[in-house]
């Protein structure tokens, strides 16, 4: 656990990508393969079930400190951060528990975390107030994270694939590639993950997936002049589903969503259409709900994908298309070094039915697997004014790839390129604030925002990001002046701040007292040039469903 | 909250007391300020007289300026302002910072001014008063403010300077120039390596000095100079040289801020210094409710920092008339003003002596 720990904390104090590497570097060079696979495990962001719930946490850290739940709940506000204010607020370890009993990851989570799930609340506590009696603060931290399942550290799978390839002494793509999927379950299957020997979970394993950037410059002069001549560029629409591969290998086919979990239980439909593709093809793309005309928004899909079981029901209600855009396998050859174009000719000969939002002139019905269909524009500006017309199909944009590009790793900026239609903007006023987590733990850096109904505000959004950090602390000193209630962690301010909020899109909605929900909202700029009564109405905004 | 009845109450000008003509750290120029300590927010400049104690009296000469006259009392010593008693007793938070204790008619008030119960090599120790009001500081009114030994954090300090020293990098620790920068010199292994100050440092380095104040040897980074040392010294200096052309002077370092706020990880993390060390001159929670029990005042008004949360745990932990003591900041010291400038004191009205940085350049750093 000590190790592990310090390996927590030297990541956390770090910005640098090398520092990091380097940490984790030493981490698996050093932890035995048990703890490693465990480690690995917890980096990746594996899901794990809690067995202690957060509350249980709480109620018994007011036992073992004395103090009310209520100045628990303003420290949790203060620090933000729910695993650190409690390891903040326990009495100091026994001085005597600590030497000689320091357990690895792997058993002090087998024995701490994984066997509390089938055990008595009573027994559970006793545990945790033995865990809490024998760990330094530092460590109470991360193990309070690993014990309700939210231990991320700041690194990606790009860094880990990094290190592991330092210690394996392979080429990272290499090891990121080894990496998807189950990488390793246990030490065994870590020791075999150094060792490259194949394994049956090999047999079904995606590839990493290549992802775009968004451009720097979105305007029609500014896109030719950063991307040249038009004709080097495939462009496609930006579907507004969920990325996938399908992959066919040996006797069935596997469907891996972008964060590699393996998600065919929740779209059995595509696995089985999968199955009719040739062996040895893996295909990368995009999952969409459709109904029989059109497609449906991305909270159904996310219905969908949220389910461990579907229903016949919902396979009825919510059916879904697998709309292929790369080809990554072709008779069990990797062919993502080819250039785009090639692999293009090849995936346009293995599944030529394009695409169309007209679902119903679909030639074949019912089906679950398309082609993505080019977007024909002849010069960029045919493009952009395609571009615009984004909103009104359903699609989030374009997508432009480099025709002559191999099939990169990770985000790779350069060669693939997201060309988003325009957020919709509107002025709103700041109504309520709650201090963020994290890095903006204890500053009011999440903000409820309202528009004019009448002479009332009612809120609209909540939204996050968006502002330099500096405005964040200005904000957060404006906050705290103009607080006019406080209940719990959030305070209501009296209106002063006009924010500049902009979203994907607007719909109805019954969950709103507004009526109405937007898409994705973040904060553009804070404008100090407006008083709140010059902020928009709740009309301007209705205004923009119609015009979507 | 105050009333007219009561011995001291707050106005305008700052908590004044009615029947003995005077103010305990008044914001405005009036006629007899009683000042606690010579933090800005505490001692300004331009009152007609100012009474503090003896051990304070050059440090608050150095921040307020010639002309008007300073008045001292020892420790315990007593004087009648129109037939008030008033008295200092040290308060721990830094050289010559007194608790103002006020009694009138068999009614014992005390103004604790910022205090801490921890041992400072560079101050008189906090001195218990028995009360029947008590006015207290919160600025680390939360249960997760519990501060190390000074020893601790000493060695804490000393590994960190002494591992940069065989890097052969320089170690600059970032404190405010009056009080935390002193008792930091005097805390730390001086055989380690030289220890440079920035000037705004330095000037008090020379008033403790004058005090009586034992202080290792400290040098002044000369003005004009190029390049500093040779990565052995710890520099220290206040917040505001972050981001400033002046560290460069000291060629490759490690950047570390010393302020209770560095308890938390994410003031570490969003501030990007490379170590935080939780060293406060002012009471953690533990030592704010020390110092509110030994009292024994059945009354306590809360002011500065955590005034709700702490003034409603006294009512419901102790069932004390604790409640809340509005000042010229309204609202509460955010760890980010506060760690920029010192521990929880942000200069609200901007006219600050140099030792406050400016925060919007800080958080870009």
């Amino acid at each position: 656990m000590k190790r592990f720990t310090d390996l927590y904390w030297r990541l956390d104090a770090t910005t640098s990508t090398n520092d990091k590497v380097a940490a984790l570097r030493d981490y698996f060079a050093a932890a035995p393969p048990d703890d490693a696979a465990c480690a690995l495990a917890v980096l990746s962001g594996a899901r794990q079930l809690r067995s202690v719930s957060t509350s249980q946490l709480r109620n018994w850290a007011a036992e073992a400190t004395g103090l009310p739940a209520w100045l628990i709940e303003e420290c949790y506000a203060h620090v933000g951060d729910l695993a650190e204010t409690l390891a903040l607020l326990l009495p100091d370890a026994a001085p005597d528990a600590a030497p000689g009993t320091d357990l690895g990851l792997a058993e002090m989570m087998q024995r701490t975390i994984h066997d509390l799930r089938a055990t008595t609340d009573d027994h559970k506590r006793e545990v945790v107030a033995d865990v809490w009696r024998r760990l330094a603060p530092r460590e109470r931290i991360v193990w309070h994270k690993l014990l309700t399942g939210g231990c991320r550290v700041g690194v990606s799978r790009t860094l880990v694939a990094r290190a592991l390839a330092e210690v394996a002494g392979v080429d990272p793509a290499e090891m990121a590639h080894r990496l998807m999927g189950a990488a390793a379950a246990d030490g065994p299957a870590y020791v075999r993950l150094l060792a490259s020997e194949s394994t049956e979970a090999d047999s079904r394993r995606p590839y990493p997936f290549f992802l775009a950037a968004a451009l720097d410059r979105t305007t029609v002069e500014h896109v030719a002049e950063d991307l040249g001549a038009v004709g080097d560029w495939q462009s496609e629409w930006k579907w507004d589903g969920m990325r996938a591969q399908l992959v066919r290998r040996g006797e069935a086919a596997t469907v891996w969503s972008r964060g590699e979990e393996l998600v065919n239980e929740a779209f059995p439909e595509i696995a089985e259409a999968g199955g009719s593709l040739p062996p040895g093809t893996v295909l990368d793309g995009e999952l969409l709900a459709v109904s029989d005309t059109t497609l449906l928004p991305f909270a159904m899909l996310s219905k969908r994908a949220s389910r461990k079981r579907v229903t016949n029901k919902v396979l009825a209600d919510i059916p879904c298309v697998f709309v292929a855009y790369d080809l990554l396998e072709e008779g069990g050859v990797d062919l993502r070094e080819l250039p785009l174009a090639e692999r293009r000719r090849r995936l346009e000969a293995l599944v030529p039915v394009p695409f169309t939002d007209r679902l119903a002139s679909l030639p074949v019905q019912p089906a679950h697997l398309f082609l993505s269909p080019l977007v024909a524009g002849g010069s960029w500006a045919e493009l952009a004014a395609l571009r615009a017309e984004a909103r009104g199909r359903g699609v989030e944009g374009l997508m432009l790839k480099r025709r002559s590009s191999p099939y990169g790793v990770g985000r790779t900026r350069g060669d693939w390129w997201k060309w988003k239609v325009e957020p919709l903007e509107i002025d709103a006023v700041l109504l309520y604030a709650q201090a963020g987590h994290g890095r903006r733990a204890g500053l009011h850096s999440d903000y409820t925002l309202g528009l004019w109904d009448g002479d009332q505000l009612v809120t609209v959004a909540k939204a996050y990001s968006g502002l330099a950090d500096a405005e964040i602390v200005e904000l957060d000193r404006i906050v705290r002046a103009t607080t006019l209630e406080k209940h719990g962690p959030v305070r209501i301010c009296r209106p002063t701040v006009v924010l500049q909020l902009a979203f994907e899109g607007v719909s109805l909605s019954t969950r709103h007292k507004s009526g109405v929900a937007v898409r994705f909202p973040r904060i553009v700029r804070w404008r100090r040039d407006k008083e709140p009564a010059e902020a928009g109405t709740l009309a301007d905004l209705r205004r923009m469903i119609v015009a979507t | 909250m105050t009333t007219v009845n009561d011995l001291l109450r707050v106005t305008e000008s700052g908590l004044y007391c009615e029947r003995g003509d005077f103010y305990v750290d008044p914001w405005r120029r009036v006629p007899r300020a009683v000042i606690t300590h010579a933090h800005a927010d505490h001692a300004r400049a331009g009152s007609d007289r100012y009474l503090c104690s003896a051990a304070g009296k050059l440090v608050l000469r150095t921040r307020i300026g010639g002309g008007s006259p300073i008045d001292t009392l020892r420790p315990g010593e007593s004087v009648s302002l129109n037939g008030v008693q008033v008295s200092l007793h040290p308060a721990g938070h830094l050289l010559g910072s007194s608790q103002v204790r006020i009694e009138h008619g068999g009614v014992r008030w005390v103004v604790s001014g910022d205090y801490k119960l921890q041992d400072d090599p560079t101050c008189d120790r906090f001195e218990h008063v028995a009360c029947d009001v008590f006015v207290t500081e919160s600025t680390f009114g939360l249960p997760v403010y519990r501060w190390q030994s000074p020893e601790r954090i000493a060695a804490e300090i000393n590994d960190w300077w002494r591992a940069n020293r065989d890097a052969g990098r320089a170690s600059v620790l970032l404190a405010y120039a009056l009080g935390k920068a002193q008792r930091l010199a005097a805390m730390v292994d001086p055989t380690i390596g030289p220890i440079v100050a920035h000037g705004a440092v330095m000037k008090l380095v020379e008033a403790y000095r004058a005090s009586g104040v034992r202080l290792p040897s400290i040098d002044r980074v000369p003005a004009g100079a190029r390049r500093v040392g040779d990565g052995r010294a710890l520099v220290i200096a206040p917040p505001s040289v972050l981001g400033s052309s002046w560290l460069k002077l000291f060629g490759e370092s490690s950047v570390a801020m010393a302020s209770g706020w560095m308890m938390l990880r994410g003031v570490r993390r969003r501030r990007g210094f490379d170590r935080g060390f939780s060293v406060s001159d002012h009471a953690d929670f533990p030592g704010l409710l020390a110092a509110i029990d030994a009292s024994g005042a059945r009354r306590v008004l809360v002011t500065h920092g955590f005034s709700d949360t702490l003034a409603r745990h006294l009512r419901e932990s102790r069932g004390l008339e604790a409640s809340v003591l509005p000042t010229r900041f309204t609202g509460e010291a955010s760890p980010d003003a506060a760690a920029a400038a010192d521990d929880g004191e942000p200069d609200a009205n901007g006219d600050g002596d140099g030792d406050r940085p400016d925060a919007d350049a800080l958080t870009t750093s």
